[in-house]
């Protein structure tokens, strides 16, 4: 039993970082009805940033919020350089944009930083402590901790303030929203910009035991991926639920059922992503239009 | 001087040209119906004026010119649209949709101020702030659509066949208060409808459109007196 909930508190953990990714893409898809494909490579890049900064000598934590600032920065700008042109063409276009940006953030990570795996630290002093007999590593709770507060620090942004609100409306109904007098454009950046953070939030936290290298986000955002399906592509609440599930399941199943092993995990996460669209394409809590005419 | 004004106002919609050159006045303090038959122009008339549609020509609304201004900052002005299939945002809750049409007069302050008018308007809404507007009738959508243009304390309020798809005591309702509004506000009021009869009830004049050309205009007495008007245009 012990065994068992040290199995679930981990995957927790990992599951809040894919529940970070997930709600990334959810945040985007809701605006533009885009999955952002370079949402991994974006998170990478960023974390990158972070380990530049602790090199030139910053702490964990200013080097962090510092790189969330330009993580920001970075998502707002990329949606007003590259996707405003394309805005208004067919959502195909645009995905076929956020590959090109996944393969040019990749290469230009790779130029700049080099394609060797480097350490990147932790915030986290690397013990355990227990609980009711059950070992439980800080590191674990630390990255849970830290995008938990970033997902609910979100979540009070969209619910309790007019920016959050003018956020949730444009998604809602872009027409509608420049009638009443929202800037439209400049809520969709903003949109990428809060996304981005979230990357970076997750890049951070996953760097310390998957180590920083160019594709190091790939699998993660396969598992985000699959995560937003799970709990409705288009459900913030979902996405977090759907990540924090899948990371569980994961964790479980390659503990406990052999042939999954540590191998199998990848293929497993696409099973459950398969299986979800084939039972309930809408996931667990995805939108089922509530209209009266 | 009206308070608005369109001159030769021509508008397309990719190769098809809806408008071929309308012009028409509001003045300050009237309600003017905008009639005619499914595409003769109505819609865009109004989108013309929200800057919700490419045009060429002269808008002139309080004495600036805004042709080339755009939605946001028509709404800034005191332009507000009740488009067409009302506009409303339906993930969101009555509440939230009020909060939306004081987002340019800084909602929180607007909103505390002008809740007891609206509410004293629509008495059901302040018992259903929370409920998501997507789950309201056609008539209460249509309300809350009105309710939320209200908010702001437009100068215009120009609102897209309100009487579509409702039942008509419901649209007596609509009517009723938009001619209270009128009479005691003094607000402006430009609305287009298919339904003539009750469009020219509380209007004082009316425009007819005939595929993107005003065909006839006069007071609601004079439209409704002329026979030939009557048959042809209004359909009643």
């Amino acid at each position: 039993m012990a065994e068992f909930l040290q199995q679930v508190v981990s995957g927790l953990a990992v599951g809040a970082i894919y529940a970070s990714l997930a709600l990334a893409l959810v945040l985007i898809y809701r605006a533009t009805d885009v999955l952002n494909f370079a949402q991994g490579e974006m998170a990478t890049f960023t974390t990158y940033v972070a380990w530049t900064l602790m090199n030139h000598g910053l702490s964990y934590w200013p080097a962090f919020a510092l790189t969330l600032a330009i993580a920001f920065a970075g998502g707002v700008g990329v949606e007003r350089v590259l996707i405003r042109p394309v805005e208004r063409r067919p959502e195909v276009v645009i995905v076929i944009v956020t590959i090109g940006l996944l393969i040019a953030l990749n290469g230009l990570t790779g130029w700049i930083w080099g394609a060797d795996v480097k350490a990147f630290d932790s915030p986290f002093p690397n013990d355990t402590f227990e609980v009711g007999g059950v070992t439980i590593s800080t590191q674990d709770v630390g990255t849970f901790g830290v995008c938990l507060a970033t997902v609910l620090l979100l979540w009070a942004f969209f619910r309790f303030t007019t920016l959050g609100l003018a956020m949730r409306a444009v998604a809602n109904n872009q027409n509608a929203s420049r009638l009443v007098g929202v800037r439209v454009g400049w809520m969709l950046a903003l949109g990428w910009g809060l996304a981005a953070v979230l990357g970076a939030v997750a890049g951070m936290m996953a760097a310390p035991t998957v180590f920083l290298d160019p594709s190091m986000m790939l699998v993660i955002l396969i598992y985000a991926f699959a995560a937003a399906v799970l709990g409705g592509i288009d459900s913030p609440v979902g996405a977090v639920v759907g990540g924090l599930a899948l990371g569980v399941i994961i964790n479980l199943l390659g503990a406990y059922v052999d042939f999954v092993g540590s191998e199998l995990r990848l293929p497993t996460a696409l099973a459950v992503l398969l299986l979800v669209l084939l039972i309930r394409p809408s996931g667990l809590f995805g939108h089922v239009v509530v209209r009266r005419v | 001087m009206p308070l608005l004004e369109l001159e030769n106002v021509e508008a397309r919609y990719g190769a098809i040209k809806a408008l071929h050159g309308v012009s028409l006045t509001v003045g300050e303090g009237e309600v003017v119906a905008l009639l005619g038959a499914n595409g003769a122009g109505k819609t865009t008339t109004l989108r013309a004026v929200s800057g919700t549609v490419r045009k060429s020509g002269q808008v002139v609304f309080a004495g600036r010119s805004v042709a080339r201004r755009s939605p946001q900052a028509l709404a800034r002005l005191g332009v507000a649209h009740v488009p067409e299939g009302r506009g409303l945002f339906t993930e969101l809750s009555v509440w939230e949709n009020l909060r939306m049409g004081a987002y340019i007069r800084g909602e929180r302050k607007t909103l505390r101020a002008e809740a007891p008018r609206i509410f004293g308007y629509f008495p059901w809404m302040s018992e259903r702030r929370d409920q998501q507007a997507g789950t309201l009738s056609g008539g209460e959508q249509q309300m809350l659509a009105l309710a939320r243009a209200l908010v702001a304390r437009p100068r215009l309020l120009m609102l897209d066949e309100p009487s579509l798809g409702l039942a008509p005591i419901v649209v007596e309702e609509i009517f009723r208060i938009v001619g209270e509004l009128n009479t005691k506000d003094g607000l402006t009021v430009l609305v287009v409808e298919q339904n003539a009869e009750i469009a020219l009830e509380s209007a004082a004049r009316a425009y007819v459109l005939e595929v993107g050309r005003v065909a006839t205009a006069g007071t609601s007495d004079e439209l409704r007196g002329n026979e030939a008007i009557r048959q042809s245009y209004l359909g009643y």
